[in-house]
Formats: C-alpha cells, structure tokens, sequence
C-alpha cells in the first residue's frame, strides 16, 4: 500500500466514534496489518470504512460476518 | 508566505451533535456555512451516546419542566447557571420534536407517542420518585441522532470539509473572532477560514486523562485554540467518572454488571465495599464506589504489578446468566483486558466520562469573557455549544441524558445566534496581516525541531499525571504536586518533534497539534482543581470531607462561584453563579441527596 493511502487508512482507523474501535483497529494495524497480503489489506480498508457499530457487532460476533473476504480478516481482529 | 482564504458567513468547528445542530440553523437562514471535522460527521464520538435524550414530555407519565429544572440544579450541586437551566428544559421538548421531524426514529409507545424510559437522576414532582423522561432510539440514540442531522445539513446545502484539522482561532486587535486557520489532512495545506461568525463544537477532552471511557479524537480541539487565544475556561476542575472502566483500556462496564451480582475486590480478594457501604455494599451510587476503589489503590491495596487497578468478579455467577444479562461483557473482557470474565476477574479502575467545563458562554450560544469589570462580556463573532461549551447547566456534575440535550439545544441557540447576529449585517471585518502566522510557526517549529520532546512519550506523562494526581478522589497534596508535574510535563509540551515531514497524511503532525491543545486542558484542569478547597459534585477532596458544617464537604458560603483559569499567566479569577432563573424563583440552596 502507497505512504498516503496507509496513513490515510491509519487516520480513519485511529479516530473512531467508538473507544472500542480506536483500541482494536490501532492494534491490529500496529501487530498485524502488515503481515496481510494486498488484497486482505484491502478487505480491511473496506471493513474499516463501515459504521462503527456495524463493525463492533461484526467483531462481537452479534452480527455474522457473510462475506468470505471479511471473515479472516474479523477472526484476526478479534484476536489481536 | 500566501495562505488561501476561504470565505464563510460562517464556520463550525466540529460535525458531532452540536455542530450539526446549529449548521441546521445557519444553512436553512440561507448563510454560506462551512463544517471542519477531523473526521466523517457520522463518526463523532456522539455516536457513542446510548442513553437517550432528556425532554418533559410527558408522554408515559406525568411530567414538568420545572421538575427536570429542579432535578438539573440539584444535579449539578448547586453550581449550574439557573437560567441557562430554565432555557434549556423548556426548549427540550422543541428540540426533540424537531429532530423526530428530521426523521429520528425514536422508540414509541403502542399509541404511536415517543417512548421515554427513567434514568438516573430525574425524578417527578421535585425530587419525590423516579420520572420516565428519556427519550431513546434503542441503544444507539447518539448515531440515530447524527445520521438524521447529518441528512437534514445535506439538503440544506451545508459544506462540510471533513478530514480538517481546525489549528487556531482568527482574532483582531479589537477581540473580534474572525474565523479559524486549518489543515486540511490530505494535503497538508493551510487554509483560512474568513468567517462573520465562528462556532466552536470540538466537544470534550476526556483524553486528558489515562483511563477514559472516551474516544481517542476527545482532545480538546477547541479548548486549546480558544486558551491559545486568550479565552479563558470555565469550572475544568469537573469531570465526570465512571466506576467502572477496564484498565489500561478505559472501555467502559456496565453498572448492569454490578446490578446482576458482580462483586469488587482488592489484592487480597476483600469485597471491600462491605467496609465504604455496608447496607448497598457494591450497588453504591457511582462517586461513592469510585471514591472506595481510588482509596484502596491509594493505601496499595490495588491488584497487578503496580497496584493500580481493582476487580470485578462476577466468576461466581453462572455462566449462562452471564451470556444472556450481559451481553457483550465477556468480548469486551477477552478484548482489552485478556480475561475470561467467566473465569477470572476483570481489572477496572475509576475512568473519566465527561467533562462538565469549557469555553465560557451564555445560554445564547455566545461566548463570554471578563472584560473592564464585568466577566459575561460578549466576544464577537464567537459561539460554542456542546461539551466544549460551558453554559453552564451541568454545573458540577451532569445528569444522564442531559448531555445529548445541551447539544441539541445550544447548538440550535448558537445557531440562532449567529443567525440573528449576522442579519444584522455586519460585513467581514478586515484580517490582521499576521492571521495564519501562529498556526504555521506552530507547524514549522514541530517539523523542523530536533532533539525535541516525543509525542507518545509526553502524552502519556500528562495522563497519568492527570489519573494519578486529579482523579475521581482528590487529595491536597497530591493536587498541589500534580501542578508542579503538570507544569513541567508543560514544558515537553512546547518542544514536541515529529520524525514524519511528509505534507499528505501525516498522522503524526496531527496528533501533535492535538497533544498541544491537550495540554491547554490538562492545565487547567490541574490548577483549577486544586485551588478549589471544597468538595462538590463531581470535585471531592479528601480535605473537604462531609460535616455537619458543611455537608458533602460543600462550601457555599465561600466556593458558590465559578473557576476562570486564565491560560495566559495560569492565574485564576471567579464569577458568581446565576442563581435567578428566567420566569420562575430561584431552587434554593440544599443539601444534595439521593
């Protein structure tokens, strides 16, 4: 991923609505987003741009993760 | 160097609950308005408001917005503005209905009405039983609020400039606030915001703090631009805590969980509580179980290498009572505290919520500073609403559900304010030469600094600074010695470097120019904290205990006034308390008893 679009990435995963998010997105991209390939970085751009509620229930597992591409990528989170 | 100038009738700083709010007002008057927020609107941290929203409607019972007046003076311990207050109840009701026309989709009653639900504090009658008074959208009452706002801005033609950085405020020789200098995050860019009015809607700062249940974007943007300029803050000595925060994370537990059997212990496993409250023990009202926690940790009775976190141990309930009445308890302990609730105890500590002070202002949403003799006098062209803002109607301590009130009622009042002040038809008064120069030496000064202070590094000493020494429970010492180290950490805070020199996206410049206006509130917290020798509301010193002299540690006869720290030379002045409301007399003076 390009110098910008990380940090940009990193912005919108620092500053949150929710503090729940702020801790485990910041986390993950410390300890774990780099050991991703391109296309599960990009799978995880895309679950950071949803709403933060739709993904806290997402990463609680209150609500299921369909999507083949966001699975994995959820299964890391909640473990980071 | 040539800044672009942008011009605005006017500019709001923020896109949370407030902001958004009073660009309603400004857009729909057909004023070309302009909203900065660091981040998308739907990502404020109102979002994370669950509550609901404070309005005496009356629709599940009988109600009156004298009684939510009295409930909210009583609250705030006597120190909340009683016009302020009165203008606020009596304008809930509008207020929610309005929103409920933007399309929020509170819970209703079978009959169709806007479902209200009691909430700690508010109580019919003045003060006899507890009132169903909130008025909620599920648990997401915050986000549902956001998203209608945010739509109703979009037809009005509002221009947001979202991933801005607001850097400083934009004022004259003769005091008038002209707008904002700020960057815009994606180019770095510096821009001037050439505005008729200017509304500051940064929200809290609860950052300043090492356990906080709030955001990491809580920095007290606005805070630090007015302190840089010369505003002083109001009452910061104020902060609400939770009981219940996960340590080291912040992320806040439930009172549920303590409702459904959960139990406090210390180091040597002693349900401590049993010594605090013997008859509620662990169920203790909130100040109550922060103050026994923050002594046990104080007297080195606390868990973990360093002693500073208790438990919360619910291991001797049954599993699947755990799973169906606390939902989400055992992830959130998994996530940030490592631990399996069902198994072991969670480490908490006492965590700051909300912050009660902020920039001076009057209940229209105008900003007010001491001037030739009188301390509500009117800087032109600034407004504030919201948790930046001290109006003040939360006084010393905020009741539930009136925080998403105050915004949705002095954003609009701000609004209407600059709607008001702008017909009037002032032109753009003529910038000072020198308008962008702060905002860019400040940036200069931390791309080209070496050897300078690190950022995460400075951040962290002023929260623990701020949890170790103005906590939930105060002591003199410790307050008096937190000054010093505040000072010092201060310091650091003026010499920050950056590795990072890029122009697009560099996070770390941002959080930079946050850390500097962090420090503006830390400060003043500190200071005003410790000047003020008696306990009320939200403030207890132990020195200050409850007598019979002086109950709850209160001391009206000398501390019924509001702190002003004056950022400039770190001094502070007082100013009386409004105690005449608007229409009806005043909520006498009384003992604050739940």
């Amino acid at each position: 991923m390009e110098r910008a679009d990380y940090e940009r990435l990193r912005w919108r995963c620092i500053r949150r609505a929710l503090l729940e998010l702020d801790i485990t997105l910041t986390r993950f991209l410390d300890d774990g987003f780099d050991q991703l390939n391109d296309e599960q970085q990009q799978a995880f751009a895309e679950l950071a741009d949803m709403e933060d509620y739709d993904l806290w229930d997402l990463l609680t597992g209150k609500a299921e993760c369909t999507d083949p591409r966001f699975a994995p990528i959820v299964a890391l989170l909640r473990k980071s | 160097m040539s800044i672009p100038v942008l011009k605005f009738d006017a500019v709001i700083v923020g896109a949370g609950g407030a902001g958004l709010r009073s660009a309603i007002q400004l857009s729909e008057a057909g004023l070309k308005t302009a909203v900065l927020s660091k981040v998308f609107p739907t990502r404020s941290h109102t979002v994370a408001a669950q509550g609901g929203v404070a309005a005496s409607l009356g629709n599940s019972e009988e109600d009156h917005w004298h009684w939510h007046m009295y409930d909210t003076v009583k609250g705030s311990d006597w120190l909340g503005d009683q016009d302020a207050i009165e203008f606020m109840v009596r304008k809930a009701n509008e207020c929610v209905v309005e929103l409920e026309h933007y399309g929020m989709p509170f819970d209703r009653t079978d009959n169709g009405k806007i479902y209200q639900r009691p909430f700690g504090g508010h109580m019919s009658n003045f003060g006899e039983k507890p009132v169903r008074r909130s008025c909620a959208a599920a648990d997401r009452t915050g986000h549902a609020m956001l998203h209608a706002m945010y739509q109703r801005n979009v037809k009005a033609n509002t221009q947001f400039f979202v991933e801005w950085m607001a850097l400083d405020l934009i004022r004259d020789s003769e005091g008038h606030v002209l707008g904002v200098t700020a960057m815009e995050m994606e180019t770095g860019q510096v821009v001037i915001f050439h505005t008729r009015a200017t509304i500051f809607a940064t929200g809290g700062a609860g950052r300043i703090f090492y356990s906080s249940t709030n955001a990491f974007i809580n920095t007290g943007d606005g805070l630090g631009m007015a302190a840089r300029a010369g505003i002083p803050l109001e009452d910061m000595e104020f902060w609400q805590f939770h009981p219940t925060g996960v340590a080291g994370a912040g992320v806040l537990i439930t009172e549920g969980v303590r409702g459904e059997g959960g139990i406090l212990r210390n180091a040597n496993k002693e349900r401590f509580m049993e010594r605090y409250a013997p008859n509620a023990k662990d169920l203790a009202s909130r100040d109550v179980v922060s103050r026994a926690m923050t002594t046990e940790i104080n007297e080195g009775r606390g868990c973990g290498v360093n002693k500073d976190y208790v438990l919360l141990d619910i291991t001797h309930l049954d599993p699947n009572t755990i799973m169906k009445r606390l939902p989400g308890i055992r992830e959130i302990g998994l996530q940030f505290a490592g631990v399996d609730c069902i198994k072991e105890p969670l480490p908490v500590v006492p965590t700051c919520h909300y912050q009660m002070g902020g920039i001076p202002t009057h209940y229209s949403g105008r900003v007010v500073t001491p001037q030739n003799g009188d301390p509500n006098t009117i800087v032109p062209g600034f407004y504030a609403a919201g948790e930046c803002a001290c109006a003040s109607v939360h006084g010393a301590n905020r009741l539930g559900t009136n925080s998403l009130l105050d915004l949705l009622v002095f954003g609009k009042s701000a609004g209407d304010s600059a709607v008001e002040d702008l017909k009037a038809g002032k032109a753009h008064r003529e910038l000072p030469k020198d308008a962008a120069e702060k905002s860019l030496a400040r940036i200069a000064a931390l791309d080209n600094r070496k050897g300078g202070a690190n950022v995460h590094e400075t951040r962290l000493a002023m929260q623990r600074t701020m949890q170790n020494h103005a906590g939930v429970f105060r002591f003199g010492d410790l307050l008096k010695s937190g000054v010093e180290k505040i000072l010092e950490v201060e310091k650091a805070a003026r010499q920050l470097e950056i590795k990072d020199k890029s122009m697009a996206w560099n996070t770390a410049r941002t959080e930079a120019l946050e850390m500097e206006n962090l420090i503006e509130v830390a400060k003043a917290t500190m200071i005003s904290a410790e000047a003020r020798k008696e306990s009320r509301g939200a403030h207890v010193r132990d020195d200050a205990p409850d007598t019979p002299e002086f109950p709850n540690g209160r001391n009206d006869a000398e501390w019924l006034k509001h702190t002003l720290f004056n950022p400039a030379d770190n001094t502070i002045s007082y100013k009386p308390v409004n105690m005449q409301p608007l229409s009806v007399e005043t909520i006498a003076l009384k003992t604050r008893s739940y």
